[in-house]
């Protein structure tokens, strides 16, 4: 009975439907015509957008390509335009990126998770949850300088906490070597005269702690010497004021003055760590993550409230706890559009250049980082400084650096996007 | 009798760092080298540091560009070894210096010779004059039209290109032309940090003027002109090249460049080879960077600075009162200006 007369009433609807629209479409031609004017706009303005990137693109290729060469992916920072190379700066991005993505993803994806999965119970609950989440979105438009003097007084030197002793010495640190290093007799560019012929030579003396004062040369010390790589023990003779200093060239190449000053240097191990940050590469790769969060947690919630209610209902009737139903359903529900959203947040910081300027600054340096406080810079700033020099060769050689920085781009979303693809595929 | 021994002393200075340049590679030099400062002579201290990496490959040299004011602020908390800089140290940062316990040594390195440039179309100025530039760049110049500077020149509103408010170019600039006058520099003018953009800022309008380390002019010389000078004691005009730079006449804007270097750094053997080397250096490596060599003397009076460990440290650019000294180079670097 019912399902007749719904039937009949939805027949009704239909047929009234119809007719309302021819009656419109009849009379309605300047509609269409707008239809075809804004489908006409549409394709304008994409190909504006599209041709625009060409242009840059073809631009920055024509003056880029022919400056790449293994000489600038591989050479370090001179002053000569032909032999200038950016691999400390692409090592560097590598790196500040890559520390960056591993943080920056756990944090953003779980913070998303927390504010779309564990709805507040409390009213308390939920004015805090809609303040985070007020904070998040305005968060998103501050500038990334602003990030930068953020990272610099909270990793680069954490508020101040950690003091200065009366040694001079900050912090806390592990995996950090101390030696004092000595200059024999001929070698101090200031202090020796008519030594010509004497073999240039240093010697490190190990330092239990880094607070010690400095080495007092004593004659037998344990002392050793940098030959092939390799710390060597050597035996030296020390020269007080009264000696008269050895003869022999190879005997005077191994004395070191009574009254030298050593210099204290260090090497770090690989796990070297230390508080504060200073400004090496963790502390770079925090200050982006503060660049990009937010970016992440928005496009993860988004991503997280696509996912139809159904599929939770589901899994969450059939007795699986809040763990099961992020774990095998939401999360990989979620996925390709979290990692949409991650893509285009790590694009953003492998080009930001001002963050980074304030808490690294370095353009000129030889060695690709070593650990994770070592100093560094990244390519936008090479680019940016090359850019801004008088010669018109480092203008070429800066373009190519964006090739290169455009290479190193792709490849990271290349990455991202077989990821996707493959997320996706095992959910079909 | 005293003279010939301090020529016969400085002789001996200047033949032993002849002989130690020609030292083959050393590996066994280890260490590392902060530098921090004007991005004006971070041309210089790459190719310092490039060059030296190649004798001594296991000293690891970092070179920033925080700019002269910005090098300074990490120099005086004893972060970095040596700071750039584009003019002396201001008594401000020198109280910050002396608070923090920090001494250091001042060494001159080159000459810049700042240039103000015009478009290459502007036929009708080919010299100014102190006071000309100080209507166009001051507020109480206020000149509007090129008319209001000179007569006779066309009424064309001028366009104002200067390099950012934060380089040491700029202070420089601000220091000859406004002085201890209670006016200040325009505030309508276009500045930028990037040099470039006002080189392109200038070859693109014809009624512009703008100003700039003369590097930038030496390469862009066919897009841009120099303004000649009119030297203010001897009445001439004059134009920026390395011979005028050099002999002092174009003045008052030929600048030296600065390394400042950490008095308690200095004593680590790769700083001292480093600074060694630079001094050593530092006139082939001006030439190359488009900047103008000092006289000799004033690098052997930065040997002797260096060689005196004690008694070499401090600013020559501030009396004992903190009042600003200026002049040309070799009035101010000399050993009884020194205070520490």
């Amino acid at each position: 009975m019912s399902q007749s007369g719904t039937d009949k009433t939805e027949e009704k609807t239909a047929n009234a439907l119809a007719s309302h629209r021819r009656d419109k479409l009849r009379g309605s031609e300047s509609r269409m015509n707008t239809d075809r004017w804004f489908r006409r706009i549409c394709v304008m303005v994409a190909a504006v957008s599209v041709i625009i990137l060409l242009f840059l693109l073809g631009s920055i290729i024509q003056q880029g390509v022919p400056s790449l060469s293994t000489t600038l992916l591989t050479g370090t920072p001179e002053p000569d335009p032909s032999q200038a190379g950016a691999w400390p700066a692409i090592a560097g991005t590598i790196w500040v990126c890559s520390i960056c993505a591993l943080v920056t993803l756990p944090v953003g994806i779980g913070t998303a998770l927390l504010i779309e999965e564990f709805k507040p119970r409390s009213r308390w609950g939920s004015r805090i949850f809609s303040l985070i989440q007020l904070n998040i979105s305005n968060l998103a438009g501050v500038p990334s300088v602003v990030y930068g003097i953020l990272g610099l007084t909270a990793f680069v030197s954490m508020f101040s906490l950690f003091g200065v002793d009366k040694n001079g010495i900050q912090g806390f640190e592990v995996g950090a070597k101390y030696f004092d290093q000595f200059t024999n007799l001929a070698s101090d560019p200031f202090l020796s005269m008519g030594m010509e012929g004497v073999e240039e030579r240093y010697f490190l003396a190990p330092v239990a702690d880094r607070a010690d004062p400095p080495t007092i040369p004593k004659q037998g010390m344990t002392i050793f010497e940098y030959q092939n790589d390799q710390l060597n023990p050597v035996k030296i003779s020390v020269v007080g004021p009264e000696d008269l200093p050895p003869t022999d060239p190879v005997e005077l190449s191994l004395a070191i003055d009574a009254n030298a000053l050593p210099g204290r240097i260090s090497e770090k191990a690989w796990y070297y760590f230390r508080l504060p940050f200073g400004r090496g590469v963790l502390s770079g790769a925090l200050t982006l993550m503060l660049v990009i969060l937010p970016v992440i947690i928005i496009s993860s919630q988004e991503a997280l409230r696509s996912v139809p209610s159904s599929l939770r209902d589901g899994a969450r009737g059939l007795g699986a706890t809040p763990w099961q139903v992020i774990w095998n359903i939401t999360l990989p529900a979620a996925a390709p559009g979290i990692m949409t959203g991650s893509i285009l947040a790590m694009s953003r910081a492998i080009g930001e250049t001002a963050p980074i300027l304030i808490i690294a600054g370095i353009v000129y340096i030889r060695n690709a980082p070593h650990h994770l406080m070592d100093s560094y810079t990244v390519l936008p700033l090479q680019i940016y400084n090359w850019t801004s020099r008088p010669q018109e060769e480092f203008h070429s050689i800066a373009a190519a650096g964006i090739v290169v920085l455009l290479g190193i781009l792709l490849s990271f979303n290349a990455i991202a996007v077989i990821l996707r693809h493959r997320m996706q595929n095992k959910i079909n | 009798m005293k003279s010939v021994a301090s020529r016969v002393f400085i002789a001996m200075i200047i033949s032993s760092f002849g002989l130690l340049s020609s030292n083959a590679q050393n590996t066994s030099l280890r260490g590392k080298i902060e530098i921090d400062g004007s991005s004006t002579v971070y041309p210089i201290s790459e190719a310092a540091a490039s060059g030296f990496n190649k004798s001594y490959s296991n000293v690891q040299i970092n070179v920033g560009v925080s700019g002269t004011g910005g090098g300074f602020k990490r120099f005086t908390k004893g972060e970095t070894d040596i700071s750039d800089a584009s003019r002396p140290i201001k008594d401000s940062e020198f109280a910050a210096c002396k608070q923090a316990g920090v001494s250091f040594f001042e060494l001159p390195v080159a000459y810049d010779g700042l240039t103000l440039v015009v478009h290459k179309a502007n036929t009708w100025v080919d010299h100014l004059t102190l006071d000309e530039i100080r209507k166009i760049f001051t507020t109480a110049g206020g000149a509007k039209t090129w008319a209001d500077v000179r007569s006779g020149w066309p009424e064309k509103t001028i366009q104002i290109f200067a390099p950012g408010t934060d380089s040491g170019t700029f202070d420089y600039f601000k220091e000859v032309v406004v002085g201890k006058s209670d006016t200040s520099l325009r505030s309508d003018m276009s500045t930028s940090e990037d040099d470039n953009v006002l080189v392109t800022g200038v070859s693109g309008s014809p009624n512009a003027i703008g100003f700039f380390g003369v590097a930038y002019y030496e390469e862009n010389k066919d897009k841009l002109k120099s303004v000649a000078v009119v030297n203010p004691t001897t009445g001439e005009k004059v134009s920026p090249t390395a011979t005028t730079i050099e002999d002092g006449s174009y003045a008052p804007f030929s600048r030296p460049l600065f390394i400042y270097v950490n008095a308690k750094s200095f004593q680590r053997s790769e700083v001292r080879q480093f600074v060694a080397y630079y001094l050593r250096q530092a006139p082939a490596m001006a030439k190359q960077t488009g900047y103008v060599a000092l006289p000799a003397s004033i690098y052997t009076q930065c040997m002797m600075r260096c060689r005196d460990s004690k008694n070499g440290v401090g600013t020559h650019y501030l009396t004992n009162s903190m009042e600003k000294r200026s002049g040309a180079v070799t009035q101010v670097y000399r050993k009884e200006n020194l205070v520490d």
